[in-house]
């Protein structure tokens, strides 16, 4: 086999698999990419009944209940909308009235966010960026407690 | 006094690396022997002087030096002391400078061991590899110097976030950066190479040892974060697919690609021009990781305090050294030798079809990875790329590559024959059949890919054995002779079949606990059982204790099988005192099966608690292969045709009957 045709085989073979890769990403994208919304964005876009997406926001104060068994439901809010939002299941040890919160699942007909994973922060100190970042956009002033909740708890 | 001093020699560092970066190369270029010899003394003092700053801020935190900001805001007199030790590099500042003290070791090693390198190469590896430290030196001292002090000092510090304090992580980032930073030194003589304009076996022969040594830190350190996240975090899962995991993931894709494709340079002189590219490449993607890391970009705990100037200066350094090196070789690369011809079907074949997959699958880690960034700053719109992508994308891709593994070793160099070595692996074949069809019989549930999963870890592992059994012809010669064999063999070679058989026990682990998980989240009153994998467990109540730097909640569970009491589980829901934060600890009781894994939730009013109960099939496996996979690299490297700094001359190619490997 002569260099060239060797050469050829290689890229043959290096286009090939990539082009399998790139099908692949594509299927993969639009299958499984998970958009994030605030809860006004609830309010003002109609987000269609059955699609996947995250809401993220704040756990309103006052609004953590828990009932039968796991179930457990509470409100985020980013002070514009707030969305109520039922979960079953263990919620993460830095979930907390008044914090950062990132839930995923589906919006119900009743306007009832029903939730299959709840991700909080991994630290005290620090806030989910789209969080902060999404706030930030809704002219939501952060207040100094939703921020370093750790630093006024530990001085 | 100590603190001011290690901050002076960190600025006497940076002095010296800018020194180390000019005077070799300019001495290379001159062909003046005495500027290459500053190389040597320079990269010595360099890693002394980084050492000094590391172990003045290492004081600080062992003394509890609160008027250290950096002290103040990581660390807490109530720690115990491994932890007040791991808080140095628990935190951005002293993770840095850890960083810059293990890049500035690897550039020492090439001075202190490099000593039969030719000696303009050796010059222009130390001056690059100083342009690193120069440029992440800046950084540190710029952006981000963990010796500033507060006035007035706090009487006490914040504490570290207690999620951290663990054996496994305190030893998580030190390994980790061994392997990130280890392949800078990849990186450094592959444009030292380009800046010559030629390259050799003698390159590759000293790049891979180096490349191995990184990729086996590489492989431990991310293996201990996966460990790490399976038992703290309690989620149950080992792998989330989450940016920052990639992050490390892809350099460790691109480096296993790289001490493959370094084999057949350093064998066969053949694919220079790929391999000095994909040394460039991978380094480059450890540079990705510290950025993505640093920048705040992403949510993760590991994403350190969120500072857009920091975000900027590593994204400069990155875009700095990957363009620079890229655009280097855009410019020179044609001016390597081409090397050996191969037909598709040899030793050199399989490893570039282990290449193309390796790199394919870390493109695909790479948009998955980098995609929601780029449409947020292009279009505003967040998205999260979770799981099901990379199932359906690097998953696939790593099929073949596997089903491939056991033949690379078997097939000879430049020719082979494809039948003879399909013709060696036929017990394999037959075992991971078998191995498939049981596992379809036994199992009731679960995906139908999963026994063909099994199949293939299987086929990875006996195909390994089968390799060392044919090279020590078990079962051909009398068994005295195969034992002779057998210590005769090269440790290159049974460290080769040691971390494909990692690969293959690994591959079972993560098919095992994906396919055949069992999950229950309930909520369980003191008395109450629930029965899960076959084992019962009796949940006893919670009672609160108290621990040297927390609180807990502890619950009780009693486990039994059959009616024969195998254990007690006592997860607990745990609230440190510095800073207050809460966290969970499972109850975990392992056995090779798999894990019984428990979680204590929260309490639900009428004296209920809320309970997760996992059992985990196989599971430890995936820690028991990575560590295999590890001493593999360490059996590999502790070869003596491979040992540090000694190329050799006569050409290695092995007896007659043992290919070479």
């Amino acid at each position: 086999m002569t260099r060239k045709q060797r050469r050829g085989l290689l890229i043959g073979l290096g286009v090939g698999v990539l082009s399998i890769a790139a099908v692949l990403m594509m299927f993969a994208f639009r299958q499984s990419i998970v958009f994030f919304h605030t809860p006004s964005d609830v309010a003002e876009h109609k987000i269609a009944q059955g699609v996947r997406f995250r809401l993220g926001g704040l756990v309103k104060e006052g609004t953590v209940a828990r009932g039968e068994g796991t179930r457990v439901s509470f409100s985020v809010t980013d002070t514009i909308g707030t969305v109520p939002v039922s979960y079953e299941g263990i919620l993460p040890d830095l979930f907390r009235e008044g914090q950062g919160v990132v839930a995923e699942g589906i919006l119900g007909p009743d306007g009832n966010f029903v939730a299959d994973t709840v991700l909080a922060k991994h630290d005290e100190t620090y806030m989910p960026p789209e969080v902060a970042k999404a706030l930030k956009e809704k002219g939501v002033e952060l207040g100094k407690s939703a921020e370093h909740p750790g630093e006024t708890q530990t001085q | 006094m100590i603190i001011e001093f290690g901050h002076f020699a960190l600025i006497l560092a940076l002095l010296v690396a800018a020194a180390q970066t000019i005077i070799p190369a300019w001495g290379a270029a001159k062909r003046d022997p005495r500027l290459m010899a500053f190389g040597e003394p320079a990269a010595v003092s360099q890693v002394v002087l980084i050492l000094i700053a590391f172990l003045a801020l290492m004081y600080a935190y062992v003394v509890s030096d609160f008027s250290v900001a950096n002290v103040a805001a990581n660390s807490h007199s109530s720690k115990p002391l491994i932890y007040r030790i791991s808080g140095v590099w628990g935190n951005h500042e002293g993770s840095m400078l850890l960083w810059v003290l293990i890049l500035a070791i690897f550039g020492a090693a090439v001075a202190l061991f490099g000593n039969n390198l030719p000696a303009a190469l050796r010059a222009n590896v130390l001056s690059v590899q100083s342009s690193i430290a120069l440029a992440f030196l800046l950084f540190i001292l710029i952006t981000s110097n963990p010796f500033e002090r507060l006035d007035p000092a706090p009487l006490d510090g914040r504490g570290l976030n207690p999620i951290l304090q663990d054996p496994a992580l305190a030893f998580h980032p030190p390994f980790l950066y061994m392997g990130y930073v280890g392949f800078s030194l990849a990186f450094s003589f592959a444009v030292a190479a380009l800046i010559e304009g030629r390259t050799d076996a003698a390159w590759a022969r000293w790049v891979r040892p180096w490349t191995l040594l990184a990729w086996m830190c590489l492989t431990i350190g991310i293996a201990m974060g996966s460990w790490w996240a399976y038992y703290e975090l309690g989620w149950g899962g080992w792998w989330f697919w989450d940016p920052v995991e990639n992050a490390s993931f892809m350099p460790w894709l691109a480096g296993t690609a790289l001490l493959h494709s370094a084999l057949v340079m350093e064998k066969r002189e053949a694919l220079k021009v790929w391999t000095i590219l994909l040394a460039i490449l991978t380094f480059s993607l450890s540079l990705m990781g510290t950025f993505l890391v640093r920048s705040g970009v992403l949510s993760s705990v590991h994403a350190f305090a969120v500072d857009p100037g920091r975000g900027v200066f590593v994204l400069s350094i990155m875009l700095l050294f990957t363009g620079g090196g890229l655009a280097l070789f855009a410019y020179r690369a044609r001016d390597l030798a081409q090397g050996g011809i191969f037909s598709p079907i040899s030793r050199e074949g399989a490893l570039v079809l282990n290449n193309v997959l390796l790199t394919t699958g870390c493109v695909t880690v790479l948009v998955g990875t980098l995609y929601p960034l780029a449409l947020e700053s292009l279009t505003g719109a967040k998205i999260s790329v979770g799981a099901p992508y990379f199932n359906m994308t690097f998953v696939p891709l790593m099929f073949p590559l596997l089903l491939a593994v056991p033949l690379g070793p078997l097939l000879a160099w430049k020719r082979a024959d494809l039948a003879a070595a399909m013709q060696r692996l036929i017990a394999a074949g037959v075992l991971a059949l078998l191995v498939m069809v049981i596992a379809f019989a036994v199992t009731e549930r679960g995906p139908w890919l999963a026994p063909f999963g099994f199949a293939i870890g299987v086929w990875v592992m006996a195909g390994a054995l089968s390799e060392t059994a044919f090279r020590i012809k078990l079962g051909q010669a009398p068994l005295s002779e195969s034992w002779r064999r057998l210590t005769n063999l090269p440790r290159a070679s049974v460290g080769t079949t040691l971390a494909h058989f990692g690969v293959g026990l690994m591959v079972c682990g993560i098919v095992g606990t994906s396919a055949y998980k069992s999950e229950e989240i309930l909520l369980m009153r003191p008395g109450e059982t629930k029965a899960i994998a076959g084992y019962e467990l009796v949940f006893r109540g919670a009672a609160p204790s108290k621990g040297p730097n927390y609180t807990e909640i502890v619950g009780v569970f009693d486990v039994t099988r059959n009616g024969n009491p195998v254990t007690r589980l006592e997860p607990a829901k745990r609230i440190y005192d510095a800073p207050p934060q809460p966290t969970s600890e499972a109850g975990i009781y392992a056995s090779w099966g798999g894990d019984l894994y428990a979680v204590l939730g929260d309490q639900q009013g009428d004296g209920g608690f809320a309970v997760r109960l996992y059992f985990h099939p196989l599971v430890r496996f995936i820690w028991i292969g990575a560590l295999i996979m590890f001493f593999g690299g360490a059996i590999s490297l502790s070869d003596r045709r491979l040992r540090v700094g000694a190329p050799q001359k006569r050409s290695t190619r092995a007896p007659i009957g043992v290919p070479a490997e």
